[in-house]
């Protein structure tokens, strides 16, 4: 039987995007049964115990984030919603945003009440012009109707939303660059701890969630924890550490799939069903080469190799969940946006795109990713024009691998999330590097100034 | 005597009830005066700063972080054409179309026409990748653009 979208559920009905059709389906039902008949803990609880794990890269068990909150703090508390949506190939946000802004608003009415808070900062990439736009007009008709500002249903819940734009910069994606950011600042991102939940905006308690992560919120508020936990994957019991990967997902398509589409399904489904099924196949009749399973700084995914104790398997058929891309050395599932790249693709162009995007989105802040992201953008352009030396591709690696907060050298994690897609390139093809090396052919863009920024 | 009218002035004065602190005002004020005097010249940081409170230091270190604001002698186009060069774009030929941009409107990235109509740029990925190559007008999405869609798009600009 075919998965029935929930997340998904009333994108494309005519006016999904207001308040009348959001409340005939039932919205605001959960949030005001909540608030008036629920206490803040037990929000927390249903959202914690239903093992709901962040969506927007890290995963981290969204209830567990809220539990770090100071206990019996004064006040005020902050919601950031992170509509920053910037991972390279990543929309199911803004489809969100654009076509059911109202399913997010409940979930951060839900999530405002279950952490105390006042007040959320929703702040949306400046990129996203109709999801501002849709959002704005969704909180600007939801105080209209008085289910935002104070004595929310009688019940004494006060909230205000405000809805802030970014000016188009990655690291804005990162929690406390975003704060930073919100704060009327340069987005460079803070040393942690103290971690936001205890010194977050305007040095209050914060919590950062993603805007599918609030989504989920709502429909585990209104469905309960057993349909959350009867979709995804438990826990794998092999890994004491493993919070499991429960839930539905949305997975976004992009690159040669004949339908670049956002579908709805259960965690857990394998890159080749998601590819080849939802994705309609791989373009032009032609075959999969890589795949960027999760944004692109999750790495790269080599179709063609066999998969570690599986036979006949390759890592085209890794499950994708929170666990799966690890398993093949990719750094994580990231936002689960899958981009194929077809066999008739130079892998070196990918990565110099690739590289082309970390160096001009690095923040500067710390020296090893400015200058690390930059290097790699070097040799990465002087592989495709044909000039590369044997050496660089040992160089790559080794800057890839001494870039971030795992090597402990910088700040965030953007300089991980750089280094990985280059370290999965140049070890999964580097026959294909070599060889470029080698016949010192340049790639048909080199030619391009456009491309010299 | 100021570059911002007193209307402007007040727009973003409404900004600062929302939040708990005037800086945070810093960026919606910034695109405020970017939109409408397509750059923020000096004299605008200095009235921003003096309405938030701050130095003008700190409005001009938050602006020259984010690459989207032009400042003193620099100026956009009526409007600001963005071609998207994400992975996802430059899959489904997003390099071809930059080009094709260039060509068509006698400008780099970066520039903007003779005729003051278009400011072309490349953008990093918009998240319009389900309808790659994409553009970005002002704000909003051009999807699954063409040569001839941009061709099109183009005049209308053009004529606008």
């Amino acid at each position: 039987m075919p998965y029935e979208p929930v997340l998904l559920a009333r994108i494309g009905k005519p006016d999904s995007a207001k308040l009348e059709g959001y409340r005939a389906d039932g919205g605001y039902a959960t949030a005001e049964r909540a608030v008036k008949e629920m206490k803040p803990e037990q929000v927390v609880t249903q959202v914690k115990d239903s093992g709901l794990r962040g969506r927007g890269g890290a995963g981290f068990p969204c209830g567990l984030k809220w539990t770090f909150l100071p206990k019996d703090h004064p006040g005020p508390i902050y919601l950031c919603v992170n509509a920053d949506e910037s991972e390279p190939c990543t929309y199911n946000n803004r489809i969100l945003m654009e076509k059911d802004p109202h399913q997010v608003l409940e979930g951060i009415m839900l999530a405002c009440f279950a952490i105390k808070s006042k007040k959320a900062f929703f702040y949306i990439r400046y990129e996203y012009g109709d999801a501002f736009r849709a959002v704005q007009g969704a909180v600007d008709d939801l105080y209209a109707a008085g289910l935002l500002g104070t004595n929310i249903f009688g019940s004494g819940f006060d909230l205000d939303v405000v809805v802030h734009r970014g000016a188009g910069a990655y690291i804005c994606g990162e929690e406390t660059g975003l704060i930073e950011s919100l704060e009327g600042k340069r987005a460079w991102p803070r040393i942690k701890p103290p971690f936001p939940a205890i010194e977050g905006a305007f040095r209050k308690p914060t919590i950062v969630n993603n805007v599918e992560t609030l989504s989920c919120v709502t429909q585990i508020m209104r469905r309960g924890i057993d349909w959350f936990k009867s979709l995804g994957v438990p826990p794998d019991p092999a890994n004491p550490r493993d919070a499991g990967s429960y839930g539905p997902k949305l997975y976004t398509l992009a690159g040669h799939v004949n339908k670049p589409v956002c579908v709805e399904l259960p965690m857990g489904v394998t890159l080749r069903e998601l590819v080849e099924v939802h994705g309609g196949g791989v373009w032009k009749g032609r075959k999969a080469k890589a795949v960027n399973p999760g944004g692109l700084s999750m790495g790269y995914v080599d179709v063609n190799a066999p998969l570690k104790g599986a036979d006949g398997k390759t890592e085209y058929d890794i499950p994708l969940d929170f666990n799966g891309p690890g398993k093949v050395g990719c750094l994580g599932l990231g936002t689960a946006a899958v981009t194929v790249i077809d066999d008739q693709t130079s892998m070196v162009d990918v990565l110099h795109n690739t590289c082309q995007f970390f160096a001009h989105e690095s923040c500067g802040q710390c020296t090893p990713c400015r200058e690390g992201t930059g290097w790699m953008l070097k040799i990465t352009d002087r592989l495709r024009r044909g000039l590369g030396r044997k050496e660089d591709l040992d160089i790559l690696i080794e800057v890839g691998d001494r870039i971030g907060i795992m090597p402990g050298t910088t700040i965030c994690g953007l300089a991980d999330g750089a280094g990985w897609p280059v370290k999965t390139a140049v070890r999964k093809f580097r026959a294909e590097f070599e060889a470029a090396i080698k016949s010192g052919e340049k790639s048909k863009y080199a030619k391009s100034l456009a491309m010299a920024h | 005597m100021g570059v911002l009218t007193e209307d402007q002035k007040n727009r973003i004065r409404a900004y600062i009830p929302k939040y708990p602190r005037k800086q945070a005002v810093t960026l919606p004020a910034l695109h405020l005066v970017h939109d409408e005097l397509r750059t923020v010249p000096n004299e605008a940081i200095v009235e921003i700063a003096e309405l938030l409170d701050l130095h003008p230091s700190e409005v001009q270190d938050t602006m020259t972080f984010y690459a989207f604001f032009k400042g003193e002698g620099q100026k956009n186009g009526a409007t600001r054409l963005w071609v998207c060069r994400g992975l996802a774009c430059m899959l489904r030929g997003a390099y071809e179309l930059i080009e094709h941009c260039e060509h068509k409107l006698g400008v780099h990235c970066g520039e903007t026409t003779a005729d003051g109509r278009i400011t072309l740029e490349f953008a990093e990925c918009i998240g319009a990748c389900d309808g790659a190559p994409a553009c970005l007008k002002e704000d909003v999405h051009v999807m699954d653009v063409t040569p001839e869609k941009a061709d099109q798009l183009i005049e209308e600009l053009r004529a606008k």
